[in-house]
């Protein structure tokens, strides 16, 4: 089946800022303060679902927030800093803040079977697409 | 295997460029600090960035590396000297599926760091909680601030 055409708009980001570097913001402004993070993400997509795994090492679970409405799914994870206030720095090669990334879906996904696990600091959402979405074999009759 | 001293206030004689461009790094950052900017710390491309920072007690090295199996990591500490090495492995999925992007690294790594003072490495600590791992080092008796009394 091709389908290449059709999947490569299907997951895309609402604004090109698709860099793994840190990268000041992307999709809308932030009010929150603080440094915000691209997450590096592989995304995938079967027949039934669209699987997303983002690395966001420092957020615990109940600081990351998954919402999807109108076919925009945001991800953000706000990592609180480990450091207590008696450590100085010694070498720092990387900052906290807030991982944040928007993707535009155009398959319908199923809001109430959408699964989010976040383990050692890898994100996996699995978003089931609609029944009806689903590809249907059609076939072609001749007279 | 990639060696770096820590400690910014010795001069190193081994490699003097090695020194500039750790002065290039810390004024970028002032640059980036002053402007709002994310610090490129990453930027140097090492994997996995670590941050190091010390109290009165403790050296601890945090370093993130999202996903990985704890036991496929190897620490090892002596006297002043710290090296972490292991191995990131991303599964691909199985079965028909097509991938709109794969951005996420895998690979193996290895980091030796040299420390500011000697530590205790038979009572070092690590850690590894939502891909962050912590290693806490205990400093060595010898290396630890003494409170000294003056005499009247």
């Amino acid at each position: 089946m091709s389908t290449d055409g059709m999947t490569r708009e299907m997951v895309a980001e609402p604004r090109s800022a698709a860099t793994a570097t840190p990268s000041r913001a992307s999709g809308p402004e932030q009010t929150r303060p603080g440094l915000i993070y691209n997450p590096a993400t592989d995304i995938f997509e079967s027949d039934n679902s669209i699987t997303l795994l983002a690395d966001m090492p420092g957020v615990q679970a109940a600081d990351l927030e998954i919402d999807l409405r109108e076919n925009v799914l945001t991800v953000s994870g706000r990592v609180t800093q480990p450091e207590s206030k008696y450590e100085s720095d010694v070498l720092r090669e990387y900052q906290s803040g807030t991982f944040f990334r928007q993707f535009t879906l155009s398959e319908r996904i199923d809001q109430a079977k959408i699964d989010a696990k976040l383990s050692d600091g890898v994100l996996r959402l699995e978003l089931p697409k609609v029944e009806r979405a689903k590809p249907r074999q059609i076939v072609v009759k001749t007279r | 295997m990639l060696v770096r001293r820590v400690w910014p206030g010795r001069p190193t004689f081994n490699d003097p460029l090695s020194d500039f461009d750790q002065v290039r790094r810390e004024m970028l950052r002032l640059f980036d600090s002053v402007a709002g900017e994310p610090a490129a710390g990453s930027a140097t491309g090492v994997f996995p960035p670590l941050n190091v920072t010390q109290d009165e007690e403790n050296v601890y090295v945090r370093a993130e590396i999202p996903g990985i199996d704890a036991d496929q990591l190897a620490i090892s500490a002596l006297r002043n000297r710290v090296s972490l090495a292991g191995k990131r492995e991303i599964q691909l999925e199985q079965g028909k599926v097509s991938y709109h992007r794969r951005e996420r690294a895998e690979g193996t790594f290895s980091r030796a760091l040299s420390l500011p003072v000697e530590i205790d490495p038979e009572r070092v600590d690590a850690r590894y909680t939502n891909g962050i791992l912590t290693l806490t080092l205990p400093k060595a008796e010898a290396a630890k601030p003494r409170q000294i009394a003056v005499r009247s």
